[in-house]
């Protein structure tokens, strides 16, 4: 299949490259860009660890065309933090040991963090949190850890920069 | 006694490299060179091979290997009753036999060629129910064992059991029978195997036993004519364990086969499909139990019958009645026990390890029988648990030497919670509450030769200490928990501890990471070495500081004189002054640490473990008689842990098993129909999502283990074990019917409470 040019923004770099248009936007950021923080677990859009944000909204990578992203921001785990500070959300799950093995990590804190984006400046409900992140799986924690982070972040306990 | 490290909450050492993206997991190793292997499975489930062609396939551009069951010596079998090759050339025994596999420059080329490799079968009858199997006319899986039911001798007679129930005031029997579920890692299974020169093998893993696995792996190059090599296990971050990773399998073996024909480093990783139906899941059981009691509620006998379908080839999953023996033979007193397992091979999947190993099974059977035997006696189901539970210093009638013991504390502080004497057997608007404990291993288990870890710990010029472990980290936190062991020990903070576990090469031997195992003895092997560094530290400081060695302290990286605090001396200038002078030393130490805990003998007696965590779950339900569907309202979970090293990642390991017991209980089953498996996805097997999360109340009761790491024990599995008991129970107590088939769907329940009506 001829490929085609595909611009986008990945953790605010700009990125041009030639893709099979069929290329998936998880395969893209992993293999052809090399960010491996974003992860796949089921490729059926049914677990979430691929999710990542394109523009502020939450999307499993795994479920879009690469070239679905063109001219848009696309941020993945590796573009939370900001000069080698952790982002908010990311000092609350270490705070509140909200991973174990890890794998679900980088896509929980990409819904995570789009949740708080969407309803920033307002304290979430346990409600609209599960919400939130109700397309994300995690088979070690129990889930209480990860909302409790969430939580206390939506409650402004963590304060950016 | 006051800590300063031991018992805080401090977060997982590798936390910022897990919410960075930083932490490489299989899939995100790549190497130079590498190539991506695939494998075909079996289209059915009993069959014989009668022709491989696989010239198509070699022919595709970008295939570099295609190998079958003639590339594996003749004889060449892996699994613990060695039933399982590799690769199978003649006869396949489950949809999930390996056939043939492929590598290829690009994972889609490989998956190309495998569509381009025919086999001819020979379709044969299957076998898919254990009890069928165990007919004499039921044709033989494995000819060169001779019979379907495996050669394990599994039975344990303790007392008289038949005198004992003619003796009891009250009998009861009931048979429950539970599904596979399997360990659903978000990370799937894989490795990378490469050769350098010398014919040397580095396989990048998830195991959870390097040691073991290094071992094996060292057997199979010896079969495929490289003696004397040696063999590296490098453990990547790992995404999930929870006992799934406890052998090795057929994907390792096929990707250094691949890897020695091409002399490329081959990665093969699992899609989620092939984690599904290519792994092995918890053991399904049939069980039929027996349980008594006389008048005043104390137990006389437990009789327990069980068969476990082992599947089609044979891993650890046939081992598992080891372990439902505890339970069995040791939950409550009770003098007279009498179980026997058989497990059957059958056209299905076969069964591995998973959190609990057995226990789940034998404790589901267990305390939905003594709530059945409450009932018949009249006595209130806490009471009977009161009555009947284990003491510290008793001998139970398998020889377990129980030291520390919190049962009891445990019942009561769970009834306490649930407001048991309440709410207990009202039924009112469809509510009831149902309790259920549990005993495990929890310092180690002697199921090999060896219970050992090996550490060994380096400081250097700068204060820091290096502590490399035999111990593996599959999320539950080893690498911090030995941490705060080695820092609390040593009085240097914890940020100074680096713990490296991941690497055969540097580190110790372990025999792998199971049985709740990991903090009692890999963090006892630590804390052995860091008294034996402390030891020749305290000497060194001694004479720099110019006081007897019993003066000194070190406090946050300083030592200093207890009678004089003001002659002190930061650990790190005190380290370079003895490395940088003439004849200069730098400080060193190691352990091996092998628990005093012993091999059951043919009696399957012994002590098994140093020591034994105890727990108890309490639950109260809603059920819904319109739907069937249960509503957890409140789950109290109390663990007799001995003691909390950190108790962030100790709450972890209990609300992270709490939940998988609740898809146990209630949501999680595999669906085989005739040898497939026809919901091997997220959408279709239901683990509990953020959505199903009931509020769970975690209480820790520390009884101090004289023989654990600051007097800790192992909490990694009990978190599961008694969860579906005490959830049937609670369903009891609600609406008076009882399942006995696990999971408990609303479908089962709407059909018991059906039944009753008619009743």
């Amino acid at each position: 299949m001829e490929k085609k040019l595909l611009r986008f923004k990945l953790n605010g770099l700009e990125y041009e490259i030639f893709i099979n248009p069929k290329t998936l936007l998880v395969d893209v950021i992993r293999d052809h860009i090399g960010f491996t923080g974003t992860k796949k677990g089921c490729e059926s859009g049914s677990c979430g660890a691929c999710t990542v944000m394109v523009e502020d909204m939450a999307v499993k990578s795994c479920s879009v065309l690469a070239m679905q992203v063109e001219g848009m921001n696309v941020t993945t785990v590796e573009g939370l933090e900001k000069n080698g500070k952790l982002s908010p959300i990311q000092e609350a799950f270490l705070d509140y040991g909200a991973f174990q093995c890890g794998f679900c990590t980088p896509g929980m804190l990409m819904s995570a963090t789009a949740l708080l984006k969407e309803n920033e400046g307002k304290v979430l409900t346990e409600e609209e949190i599960r919400e939130g992140i109700e397309g994300n799986i995690c088979r070690c924690t129990g889930y209480n850890s990860i909302i409790r982070a969430i939580e206390a972040v939506s409650k402004g306990e963590y304060k950016e920069g | 006694m006051s800590f300063n490290i031991i018992g805080k909450k401090i977060p997982k050492k590798d936390a910022p490299f897990k919410v960075t993206g930083q932490a490489l997991y299989i899939d995100d190793v790549e190497l130079p060179g590498m190539l991506y292997g695939k494998i075909l499975y079996s289209k059915y489930p009993h069959a014989r091979i009668l022709h491989i062609d696989t010239s198509k396939a070699e022919k595709l551009p970008g295939v570099k290997a295609v190998i079958t069951a003639k590339d594996f010596p003749p004889h060449f079998r892996i699994g613990f009753m060695k039933d399982n090759p590799p690769l199978k050339g003649t006869k396949v025994l489950s949809t999930r036999d390996e056939i043939a596999a492929v590598c290829a420059i690009s994972p889609e080329i490989a998956e190309e060629a495998l569509d381009l490799i025919s086999v001819e079968y020979e379709v044969l009858q299957g076998i898919f129910d254990p009890l069928v199997a165990m007919r004499e006319d039921a044709p033989i899986l494995h000819e060169e064992v001779g019979s379907n039911i495996l050669k394990l001798p599994w039975r344990l007679v303790c007392g008289d059991v038949e005198k004992a129930k003619k003796e009891s005031a009250y009998v009861v029997e009931d048979t429950f029978t539970t599904q596979w579920v399997t360990h659903c890692c978000l990370a799937t299974s894989g490795c990378v195997a490469y050769f350098d020169v010398n014919n040397n093998l580095t396989m990048y893993s998830n195991t959870q036993i390097p040691s073991l696995a290094q071992n094996e792996f060292l057997e199979a190059l010896t079969a495929l004519g490289l003696r004397n090599r040696r063999v590296r296990i490098i453990q990547v971050t790992i995404g999930g364990g929870f006992g799934s990773k406890l052998d090795t399998y057929p994907y390792e073996y096929i990707a250094i086969l691949l890897a020695l024909k091409t002399r490329k480093p081959v990665k093969i990783v699992f899609s989620r499909d092939e984690e599904f139906f290519a792994t092995s899941p918890r053991q399904c059981t049939i069980t039929k139990i027996s349980q008594g009691c006389d008048r005043d509620g104390r137990l006389t006998f437990r009789e327990v019958e069980m068969i476990l379908d082992n599947g089609a080839y044979t891993s650890w999953g046939a081992t598992t009645p080891s372990v439902m023996m505890m339970p069995i033979s040791s939950l409550y007193r009770v003098p007279n026990v009498k179980y026997t397992a058989t497990c059957v091979y059958t056209n299905n999947t076969y069964c591995q390890a998973m959190r609990g190993y057995g226990n789940p099974q034998a404790t589901f059977a267990i305390e939905s029988s003594l709530d059945h035997l409450a009932e018949e006696s009249g006595i209130d189901p806490y009471d009977l648990r009161i009555i009947n539970a284990n003491e510290p210093g008793e001998i139970t009638p398998q020889g377990f030497r129980v030291t520390t013991c919190g049962l009891k504390e445990c019942i009561e502080e769970v009834a306490k919670r649930l407001n048991w004497k309440e709410k207990r057997g009202r039924g009112l608007k469809k509510r009831g509450v149902g309790i259920a404990s549990l005993i495990h291993v929890g310092g180690g288990a002697r199921v090999y030769k060896s219970d050992g870890c090996g550490t060994i710990i380096k400081m250097d010029d700068f204060g820091k200490v290096d502590v490399f472990t035999g111990a593996s980290d599959i999320g539950q936190g080893a690498d911090t928990v030995i941490a705060q062991i080695v820092a609390e020990e040593l009085g240097v903070p914890v940020e100074d501890v680096n713990v490296i576990h991941n690497d055969t090469d540097i580190c110790p031997w372990d025999v792998g990471v199971h049985a709740s195992r990991t903090t009692f003895v890999a963090g006892n092997s630590a804390l052995f070495a860091a008294k034996k560094i402390k030891k020749k530290l305290l000497e060194i400081l001694s004479k720099l500081l110019e006081v007897p060695p019993e003066d000194v302290a070190i406090k946050n990286g300083i030592a200093f004189s207890k009678s004089d605090p003001q002659k002190s001396i930061p650990l790190a200038r005190a380290l370079r002054r003895i490395h940088f002078t003439t004849g200069g030393s730098m400080l060193m130490a190691e352990h091996f640490y092998d628990p005093q805990n012993e091999n059951l003998n043919k009696e399957f007696r012994g002590n098994l473990s140093a020591a034994y965590a105890y727990g108890t779950h309490g639950v109260e339900v809603e059920v819904d008689t319109e739907t069937g569907k249960v509503k957890i309202l409140k789950y109290v979970a109390a663990h007799d842990v001995g003691r909390a090293i950190n108790p962030l990642l100790l709450e972890g390991q209990i609300y992270g098993g709490v939940l998988q017991g609740i898809g146990y209980a209630l949501s999680e089953k595999m669906i085989y129909d005739n040898g497939y498996l026809k919901n091997g996805n997220f959408l279709d097997y239901k683990i509990l999502t953020v959505r199903d999360v009931p509020p769970v109340e975690i209480v820790i009761i520390e009884t101090n283990e004289e023989a654990g790491p600051f007097g800790a024990k192992g909490i990694g599995e009990p978190g599961l074990v008694p969860t579906a008991p005490a959830i049937a129970n609670a369903i009891y107590d609600a609406v008076g019917v009882r399942i006995r088939d696990l999971p408990i769907t609303p479908e089962k329940v709407l059909k018991a409470l059906k039944e009753k009506n008619k009743g």
